[in-house]
Formats: C-alpha cells, structure tokens, sequence
C-alpha cells in the first residue's frame, strides 16, 4: 500500500525542535553577556585560564565532523552505502575525541579546585566563579547534546546498514545531521565566547 | 516545493570547500583573539562566529535549499534571538 513520505514535513519538523534548542542555548547566551557586562576583567581572566589549544582541536573536530555528516547525506543519496557508514564512523569517532578532551579539560580544572560551588570558586571574586559556572553549565548542556547527537549518529549507522535508511527514505539520517549541526553551530559561539575572550 | 523530489544532492567537493572556509575562520579567529582591538574585540569575534554560523546553516543543513516554510520560520527565530538579547541586554547597559 502506498503510504505518504513527506519528506520535507518531517524537516519542518525537526527544525521546529531545532529553533527551541537555539532558544535554550540563546537563553544561557543572553546571561554570559549580562555578567560578561559586569565582570569584564574577571571574565577576560577566566578565558585566559581555559586551553586555547584543546579549545581549538574541538572546535577543528566538530567542524570536520560536520562536513562528514553532511556529505554521508550525499553518499546515501549516490546509493554509496558503504561510504556512507565510513562517514558516519568517522562522525562518531570525532564525537568521542570531543567529549575525551572535554574530559581531560573538565578533569584538569577539577584538580585545580576549579568546580561547580568548589571552595576556590565561591571563596574567591565573583565575577571569576560566575564564569567558570557558565562555562560548566554551557559546556556541559552542550556536552550533553553531543551525546544525544552521537546516539543518533549511531542510530542511524545501524538503520542504514540494515538498509531501513536508503537513498530514498533518509529522513531520519537528515534529522540526526541536523541535530548533529546544531551541535557544531553553538560551539562556534562557545568557543570565542569563552576561550578567546581577550 | 515538492516532497517527493528532495533538495538537490551537494556535491562533495562543495562540502570540502565549506569545511576550508570554516578552518580558515577558525583560525583567523584564533589569530584576532590575540590581538587588541578595544571595543571592536567582542563584535569581530560574533561577526566571524556568524559567518562561519551562515556556512554551516547554508550548506551543511541545506537551508539554502529549503522551502520557504523553513526559511521563513528560521528568520523568525533569529529575530526573536535577537530581541530576546538586545532588549535584556539594553536594560542592563541603561540602567545605572
């Protein structure tokens, strides 16, 4: 029996979600730039504290990850299903890398008392403890999708490989990259946020 | 548009060339941050995460090539993002 695939209703969809995340995260956004107006110094201090270099391999990763995403669409769309899986390997993978260097980021600031409600933090000037607790609550809601983005990533990985994602019902796979973009595209503006703030 | 006919497939060479221009950003970005630019540090900084922004909205998830359903309503959240920030943002520049 024919049964309606709307393809592009199913878009609308997902990018319906997609705008509450930007709201959620413009929100957060809205916060970092009322302190940031108050405790300028101690913000531009605290950026200089995090490691640009591990700032930049993530934001390196997560691009890279982006473009292997979105041309995994292309692949299945050729009909290449087995380039297609390589691509969304090689997404998830860079998904990983993200979220270890995050941990050995997160992991190095907990060994320098630099946490949540830490007795260096609270003791310490306000405006310093305010930045690290945005960062820790940005970085960490986005950590968090980065995790439900792999999900999907994997998901997807498994329906095309069992043939229920194919080069003419790739809905889902569509949605997971644009849930994965989205991801990529608040890192672009946590990173200069909170690592290159001079 | 039609929902049976997909928007065209990207090429993968336009693909690569966007990941370019995203890197180049990037680390053009990176470079600006070093050096002091007074009050135009904040805002060139937003400009370049903007564009890079653009690319990835225009290219990587297709919104160039969507419908103007999609269009329209992602504008519309952008202006709202946009008022949501300048509005609270003014009330706490003016109020002292």
């Amino acid at each position: 029996m024919a049964h309606r695939y709307d393809q592009t209703g199913i878009r609308i969809g997902m990018w319906l979600f997609l705008y509450t995340e930007i709201i959620l995260f413009g929100g957060l956004f809205v916060l970092y730039a009322a302190y940031f107006h108050q405790y300028p110094s101690a913000f531009a201090d605290g950026g200089r504290e995090l490691s640009r270099g591990i700032g930049a391999l993530n934001t390196i990763i997560l691009l890279v990850s982006s473009c292997t995403v979105a041309a995994s669409i292309t692949a299945i769309r050729h009909q290449a299903k087995r380039l297609c899986l390589l691509l969304l390997a090689v997404s998830f993978s860079c998904g990983g890398f993200f979220l270890l260097n995050k941990y050995f980021e997160w992991g190095y600031k907990f060994a320098h008392g630099i946490y949540p409600n830490s007795p260096v933090l609270t003791g310490g000037p306000a405006g310093r403890n305010i930045f690290f607790g945005l960062y820790y609550v940005i970085t960490g809601l986005h950590g968090l999708h980065v995790l439900i983005g792999m999900t999907l990533l994997a998901l997807s990985f498994v329906l095309v490989y069992k043939n229920k994602i194919t080069g003419q019902r790739f809905a889902l796979l569509e949605n997971s990259g644009l849930y994965w973009h989205l991801v990529d595209l608040i890192w672009i503006f946590v990173f200069p946020l909170f690592y290159l703030i001079l | 548009m039609d929902s049976a006919e997909p928007h065209p497939i990207i090429p993968y060479q336009t693909l690569i060339l966007v990941l370019a221009a995203l890197l180049v950003l990037t680390g053009v970005t990176i470079g600006v941050s070093y050096l002091d630019l007074g009050v135009f540090n904040v805002p060139i900084t937003l400009a370049i995460a903007s564009a890079k922004a653009s690319l990835v909205l225009l290219y990587f998830m297709h919104l160039k090539y969507e419908g103007i359903a999609i269009k329209a309503s992602f504008i519309g959240t952008i202006c709202f993002l946009a008022i949501m920030i300048s509005f609270t943002f003014w009330d706490i520049a003016f109020r002292h």
